[in-house]
């Protein structure tokens, strides 16, 4: 049954192999661009694609319980509209206190999702398809439509992210924390394995004695927490906050993680695979002005990239292991 | 979502009869779904008329349809394709795409029966796109369609980038714009038709007893001889058939396309099925609770409008809409149970 170890299944891993097409790619590109792969160049992308990371590993956290969060991006936009609003009308107020309110009703908002899909069992998909749009209305009632702009925010807001410690920017530092955080909390903590469980076979994990609704709970709750999070990143990095922010970020959430292999019936995935998943997404989007196509082709590609993703993680699931326990028992204690 | 209650009745009894129809009392016919959202639906419009002294007009309550018209068109394939337990979430990027290509189309000089055979055209080989990677290659609806959803529409923005096509042929206007007899719009006629249609489908043919089936339960729907395959396949090709002839509605109506047109109306769609009380989970639901909530949700926001609400706040509502009815029969039920026991 145990496969052989080492060289040869390393190369079967979902990671190594989109490693390897992310490394082709580059070289690929740089023939037509020279600098595209210079240091320097690369942590530009990477300072880009920074808020994906982030984001890919809230969305990846809450698709391993076999949920969905489509909320994200609409959350990113309340969250930070609410806070830069804070900052324009109180520029007393220290980046510190910005930060944790942004987590804060970040977090608040993935506790409704999380609230509707535990207690009322109501599907995610439907749950977050809702507060999507409610997350994006409330963003124009809080801010009656105007936007917020550069001048009316504090220069500290502005320029934390931007600072740079060797060699990188503060906001790519967040990221790389971020992903060690996220590394650990679910390689490590009971939360990061029943969330695996939760999504992985439910019913096992409901006699295994996990609270399956209850770790569907947290991981919105996390999963809001992080979109708050990136929502000040977001603000401060473009220096503005309006309704349509992060517009459609949902989907480039997903895309990302179903790209890193995460499977979408859940339990199954890694932070490696969702981290380089997003890079995936990042460097496309980086390369496509250099290598002259429009920018209007990204929609495109993104799709695509999605179906071929799920085709070949369909492939792999198949011959996933033994389920020996229906799911009958887990749509009776919890579902 | 339905849990199926023991009969009472007795297990020894000499011969089993399983009737085709089982006797509904009255007290469960009020109870209803379909029943309680008329209700709703004859509440808005009583408050509509009272808020607004514009609302009671025939040509007002005329126009009042087109908003949702077209979106319903699309809501009763998709209530057969949530019945049958998949979801299709590229509806409005396949707007978009059979738009982009009527346009294209119109560009270079096509009359308007070629622009309905390719607006319908586009539509159903995007039905048949969703339709082989779901049945054929088996893969997650959910995923797939989010996938499909940015193709489709980023096909648009390829052709069309930050462009519109206009100068559609005159003649090609009646079907957003042409009324059949008096107040009654060719878009309105049609609903009536396809819902009509749809009902017989769903309530009335082998098939729609098939999708039922399907979506109750796909494992025993398949040791039953349903081919349970070709029938999501036929359901992704009639969602994509039924984009189409919304494409050719709205894109008549509006007399342009750009590649933002009918941006997020998978998710009202989704709702307008949902909120007809077709369950999320399959198996359940009825084409006349569709066209309710297709008139509820029109009245809703053509009542704001009227109130000059404007549209992202609209929005609220829809959502607020979609998960409260989905709550409601879930928090009845627990308090049912509770107060039973």
């Amino acid at each position: 049954m145990h496969e052989v170890m080492g060289m040869a299944k390393l190369i079967r891993k979902r990671e190594t192999l989109l490693f390897a097409i992310i490394v082709v790619m580059i070289a690929v590109f740089s023939t037509r661009a020279a600098d595209f792969a210079s240091p320097d160049n690369l942590a530009g992308i990477f300072n880009d694609t920074a808020i994906l990371i982030i984001l890919a590993l809230a969305q990846m956290t809450v698709i391993l319980t076999k949920s969905i969060d489509l909320s994200v991006a609409a959350n990113l936009a309340f969250t930070g509209m609410a806070i830069a609003m804070m900052n324009a009308a109180f520029p007393g107020l220290p980046l510190i206190a910005l930060i944790l309110a942004a987590i804060v009703i970040g977090a608040a908002l993935g506790s409704i999702n999380g609230f509707l899909v535990w207690r009322l069992e109501i599907p995610p998909i439907v749950v977050t398809l809702g507060t999507l749009t409610i997350y994006r209305g409330m963003a124009f009632v809080l801010s009656g439509g105007a936007w917020v702009n550069a001048h009316q925010m504090t220069p500290i807001f502005l320029s934390v992210p931007r600072t740079p410690i060797l060699g990188l920017p503060v906001l790519s530092w967040v990221a790389i924390i971020i992903v060690a955080l996220m590394y650990m909390l679910l390689r490590y903590s009971q939360f990061g394995r029943s969330a695996y469980a939760t999504g992985g076979n439910p019913t096992a994990a409901v006699y295994a004695g996990i609270d399956t609704g209850k770790t569907k709970f947290l991981a919105f709750v996390l999963s809001g927490a992080l979109a708050g999070l990136s929502s000040y990143l977001w603000v401060s990095r473009y220096a503005v906050a309006y309704v349509d922010i992060a517009n459609g970020f949902e989907l480039d959430s997903v895309a990302a993680c179903v790209i890193g292999g995460i499977s979408i019936a859940g339990g199954v995935g890694s932070v490696a695979g969702t981290v380089l998943g997003a890079l995936f997404l990042g460097v496309i989007k980086n390369a496509l002005p250099v290598i002259g196509i429009s920018p209007f082709t990204q929609m495109a590609i993104s799709g695509t990239v999605i179906i071929l993703a799920v085709v070949f993680n369909a492939r792999r699931e198949r011959n996933r292991g033994r389920i020996i326990l229906r799911d009958r028992a887990a749509a009776e204690v919890a579902a | 979502m339905s849990m199926v209650s023991a009969p009472p009745g007795k297990q020894t009894s000499e011969k089993r009869v399983i009737p085709n129809r089982l006797g509904t009392p009255f007290r469960r016919i009020l109870a209803s779904w379909e029943v309680l959202l008329f209700a709703v639906a004859v509440l808005i419009f009583i408050f509509n008329s009272l808020a607004s002294p514009y609302f009671l007009d025939a040509w007002n309550l005329s126009d009042a349809t087109f908003n949702f018209t077209e979106k319903a068109m699309i809501a009763f394939a998709m209530a057969l394709l949530v019945i049958s337990g998949e979801i299709d979430l590229s509806v409005a990027s396949i707007i978009a795409l059979a738009s982009t290509a009527m346009g294209a189309a119109a560009q270079v000089g096509i009359g308007t029966p070629g622009l309905v055979l390719i607006g319908i055209g586009t539509g159903l080989a995007c039905g048949i796109f969703n339709g082989v990677l779901v049945s054929v290659l088996k893969l997650p609806s959910i995923v797939v369609t989010i996938g499909t959803m940015s193709l489709f529409r980023g096909i648009s923005y390829i052709v069309l980038g930050d462009q519109a096509y206009g100068k559609y042929p005159a003649d090609f206007a009646y079907f957003g714009q042409g009324y059949v007899v008096w107040v009654f719009s060719f878009e309105f006629v049609l609903f009536i038709v396809l819902a009509i249609l749809f009902a017989i489908l769903l309530h009335a043919t082998n098939f729609g007893r098939q999708v039922y089936a399907i979506g109750n339960n796909d494992f025993a729907a398949r040791f039953s001889g349903i081919p349970v395959e070709r029938v999501k396949f036929i359901l992704f090709l009639l969602t994509g058939i039924m984009s189409g002839v919304a494409a050719v509605c709205l894109t008549s109506r509006l007399g342009s396309t750009r590649p933002s047109i009918a941006q997020g109306w998978e998710l009202e769609v989704v709702t307008m099925v949902v909120l007809g009380g077709i369950s999320i989970l399959g198996g359940s639901g009825t084409i006349g609770g569709v066209v309710i909530a297709a008139f509820v949700m029109g009245l809703v926001t053509f009542g704001l409008g009227l109130l000059n609400v404007p549209g992202i706040v609209m929005s609220i509502f829809i959502g607020l809409l979609l998960i409260i009815t989905i709550a409601i029969p879930i928090i009845a039920r627990r308090i049912k149970a509770m107060s039973s026991r």
